[in-house]
C-alpha cells in the first residue's frame, strides 16, 4: 500500500538537517507498522512525505502503486483524500463543527455516496453515537481523538497515517484508539504509526526504530 | 453544527458555520462595509432630496411671484386710480408731428392762460409750469440749441407748496450738460447769447436727452429775445384730477378746452406706462431673486456632490482595506484548519473559495445593513416629503443591485491576497509545527 524508496528530505535553514536520510519502507495492506525514536529523528517528516504533503528531495514514494510526487498537486490531493487518512496528536478538529460535521469534513476533498450514513455508523462504532451534536470543546480528549479517527476513516482509505495519536490521551482512551487502529489493519488497511508509547509499540505488527533520519 | 447532515459537506456551509463561530470578526467587517454602503446610499438620497427641494422651492417662488405680481398690479391700479394726470397744454394750431420732431410748438398763446388755469378751480392741479420753448441758433457759438424760457411755477397754494421748477433769475442762463461741457463754460462765466450778455447761473448734469442741449433763461428775457412779449407756447400741468367720472382724462381735456380756448391738451406720461414700468421692474427684481436662489442652490448641490465624491470612495477604500486586514487575520488564525483541510485533500480552488466566500458574505451582510441603515438614517435626519420621495427612488432594482453586488465584489477583491496566501500555505509546515 505504501512504499518509500531511498527517500531523502533535508530541512534547509541556518543549519541544514537531514530529516530523512535515504529511508526505504514498505507497509502492506493489513500491516500495522509503528515507527519510534527520539524527538527530532524525522518521524513526523516521514508521515508528511508518506501522505503526499511534503515532497522529498529525492527518492520515490508510492501509495497504492502510484508515484505520489510524479503527479500534479491537484491529483495528489485527490489521491490523498481518497486513499490516505491522517490522525494527529493534536486532533485538529474544526471548533465550529459538531462531531458529525467534523467527520463529514472529510467529504470536502472526496465526496462519496452515503457519506453521512457511514459517518453515523463509524461514530456509533467508536462509541460517539450520543455525541453527534457536540462540539469539540464539549468532548473529552479521547472522544476528540475518536472523532478525528472517524474522519480519517470516512473515505475508506487504504492507508492510515497516525502521528502520536495517543500522545494526549489517558491510558484507557489510548487503548481504545489503538484497538481501532488494530481493527483497521485487520480489515485490510495499512497503518503507519509514529509513537513514543510502549503500549502502542507492543500492539504494532512491526516496529521500526529511527534515529537521525535513518531506520536502524 | 446543525443543518449539515447531507452526503457532502460544502464550502458554503463550512463558511457559514465558521462565521457564526467567529462572529465578532465577521460583524466588524460587515459594519465597515455597512458604513461605506450606508454613506453611498445616504449621499445619493441627500443629493436627490436636494434636487427635489430645489425644484419645490423654485416652483413655490415662481408661483409666489405670479401671485405677488397679480396683487401688485391690482394695488398699483388701485393706487393710480385717484392719481392725477400730467398734461401738456399746447396751442391748438400746433402740429404734434412737427412738435415732436422739432421741440417747438410753432404757435403761441397768451401767458395769462397759466393764471387763468389756476384760477378756474374746475380742475385740481398741483403744479402749473408755463414756458416758451423754441429751437434756435446760438449765433455766437454756432450751435443749434433748445431755448426754454421759464418763470417757475404759477403759485397755486401759497403755503406748504414745494415748487418742482425754479425760476431762472433775469440776466442768467442755465446750460445743459452737452453745452457747458462742449463750450467749456462754468457757473459765473459771462457769455453772449443772441446778442445779449448773460451770466452762466448753473451747469446741469447729464440727463441723456434734449435737456443736454437746452438753454434755460428767464421767461421775460426769452420772450424779448424771440419778439414774443407776453406769449408762451406750452403749459405743463402736473397732477391734474377731477372730482369723479370714469373717463377722467376726457373730462379734464373738455374742461381745459372750455377754460383755455385755442389750446389742445395731450397726456404727458400715461398711468398705464407707469404701471407697466413698475410691474416690469418688480418682476425683474423678483426673477433676479429666483435666479439667485437657483444659482445658490445649484452651487450648494455642487459642493455636496464634490464632498460625496470624495468621502464615499474614501469610505469604500477604507472598508476594502479593513476587510482585507480582517481576512488576513482570519487566515492567520485558521492556519491549522487550512493545513488540515489540505491534508484532507481539499484542493486550491476550494481554499480560495473558503476565504473569498466569507469576505463576500461579510460584504453582502454589510451592504444589506448599510442599505437599510443609510436610508433609515436620512429619513430620520430629514423627515420631509422630498426625502421620502428620494428614498423611494433609491429602492429600485438598479440601485439595490449595485450596492448588493458591489459590496461583495469589493470585499472579494480585498480578500484576494489573504485568499491566495491561504491557498499557498504549506500544510506540512503548519502540521509539523503544530
Amino acid at each position: 500500500m505504501l512504499r518509500l524508496e531511498n527517500v531523502v528530505r533535508i530541512w534547509r535553514g541556518p543549519q541544514e538537517v537531514r530529516a530523512l536520510a535515504g529511508v526505504s519502507l514498505e507497509v502492506r495492506p493489513g500491516e500495522f507498522v509503528a515507527v519510534h525514536g527520539p524527538s527530532g529523528c524525522g518521524k513526523t517528516t516521514l508521515l508528511l512525505v508518506a501522505g503526499g504533503l511534503l515532497a522529498p528531495d529525492s527518492g520515490r514514494v508510492e501509495v497504492g502503486g502510484e508515484d505520489l510526487y510524479a503527479i500534479s498537486p491537484e491529483r495528489r490531493a485527490r489521491l490523498r483524500a481518497a486513499r490516505v487518512g491522517f490522525v494527529f496528536q493534536q486532533f485538529h478538529l474544526l471548533p465550529y463543527l459538531d462531531v458529525l460535521g467534523n467527520v463529514m469534513a472529510a467529504t470536502l476533498g472526496h465526496p462519496t455516496e452515503g457519506a453521512e450514513e457511514r459517518a453515523r455508523e463509524l461514530l456509533g462504532r467508536l462509541g460517539l453515537g450520543p455525541r453527534l451534536r457536540h462540539r469539540p470543546d464539549q468532548l473529552s480528549a479521547g472522544e476528540q481523538q475518536r472523532t478525528a479517527l472517524a474522519r480519517a476513516l470516512l473515505n475508506r482509505p487504504g492507508l492510515l497515517l497516525a502521528d502520536e495519536p495517543t500522545g494526549n490521551l489517558d491510558e484507557a482512551a489510548a487503548e481504545e484508539v489503538l484497538r481501532h487502529l488494530e481493527e483497521f489493519a485487520r480489515a485490510g488497511g495499512a497503518v503507519l504509526l509514529v509513537t513514543h508509547n510502549p503500549r502502542a509499540l507492543a500492539r504494532a505488527g512491526r516496529t521500526v526504530r529511527m534515529e537521525n533520519g535513518r531506520f536502524l | 453544527m446543525r443543518g449539515i447532515i447531507t452526503d457532502r459537506m460544502g464550502i458554503f456551509r463550512l463558511v457559514l458555520a465558521e462565521m457564526r463561530y467567529r462572529w465578532g470578526g465577521a460583524l466588524l467587517g460587515a459594519l465597515s462595509i455597512a458604513v461605506a454602503a450606508g454613506c453611498l446610499i445616504a449621499s445619493l438620497a441627500l443629493l436627490r432630496e436636494h434636487d427635489l427641494v430645489t425644484a419645490r422651492i423654485l416652483a413655490e417662488k415662481e408661483k409666489d411671484l405670479a401671485r405677488r405680481l397679480s396683487v401688485y398690479e391690482d394695488e398699483v391700479r388701485k393706487l393710480t386710480k385717484n392719481m392725477g394726470f400730467n398734461v401738456l397744454i399746447l396751442p391748438r394750431e400746433t402740429d404734434l408731428a412737427r412738435f415732436y420732431a422739432e421741440d417747438s410748438p410753432g404757435a403761441t398763446f397768451p401767458e395769462e392762460y397759466a393764471q387763468r388755469l389756476v384760477d378756474s378751480r374746475v380742475v385740481t392741479i398741483n403744479h402749473v409750469l408755463p414756458s416758451l420753448q423754441m429751437r434756435v441758433k446760438w449765433p455766437e457759438k454756432d450751435r443749434t440749441v433748445l431755448l426754454m424760457g421759464v418763470r417757475g411755477e404759477v403759485w397755486i397754494k401759497a403755503e406748504g407748496q414745494r415748487p418742482i421748477q425754479e425760476a431762472v433769475a433775469p440776466g442768467e442762463i442755465w446750460l445743459g450738460h452737452e453745452l457747458h461741457r462742449g463750450l467749456s463754460l462754468k457757473p459765473g462765466d459771462r457769455v453772449s447769447f443772441m446778442g445779449r450778455e448773460f451770466t452762466v447761473g448753473r451747469c446741469r448734469s447729464e440727463r441723456g436727452g434734449k435737456d443736454d442741449i437746452t438753454v434755460w433763461m428767464n421767461l421775460a428775457e426769452a420772450q424779448e429775445l424771440l419778439g414774443l412779449r407776453g406769449r408762451i407756447n406750452a403749459i405743463l400741468a402736473l397732477e391734474c384730477n377731477c372730482a369723479a367720472g370714469v373717463d377722467r382724462l376726457g373730462e379734464i381735456r373738455a374742461e381745459m378746452a372750455r377754460i383755455l380756448p385755442e389750446t389742445q391738451v395731450i397726456e404727458f406720461q400715461t398711468q398705464a406706462l407707469a404701471r407697466a414700468e413698475a410691474r416690469s421692474k418688480a418682476a425683474a427684481h423678483a426673477r433676479e431673486q429666483i435666479e439667485q436662489e437657483r444659482r445658490a442652490r445649484r452651487e450648494l448641490g455642487r459642493k455636496k456632490e464634490i464632498l460625496a465624491s470624495v468621502v464615499v470612495p474614501l469610505l469604500w477604500a477604507a472598508g476594502g482595506v479593513w476587510i482585507g486586514f480582517l481576512s488576513l487575520f482570519n487566515v492567520r488564525e485558521r492556519r491549522l484548519e487550512i493545513g488540515l483541510l489540505r491534508a484532507l485533500g481539499v484542493r486550491t480552488f476550494p481554499i480560495l473559495a473558503l476565504v473569498l466566500s466569507r469576505a463576500k458574505l461579510v460584504g453582502l451582510g454589510g451592504a444589506v445593513l448599510g442599505l437599510a441603515g443609510g436610508l433609515a438614517a436620512v429619513l430620520l435626519w430629514s423627515p420631509n416629503p422630498e426625502m421620502r420621495q428620494a428614498v423611494a427612488g433609491m429602492i429600485r432594482p438598479g440601485t439595490v443591485l449595485l450596492v448588493l453586488l458591489g459590496a461583495p465584489f469589493l470585499a472579494g477583491i480585498s480578500a484576494w491576497i489573504p485568499a491566495v496566501l491561504a491557498a499557498r500555505q504549506d500544510p506540512a509546515e503548519v502540521l509539523r509545527n503544530g
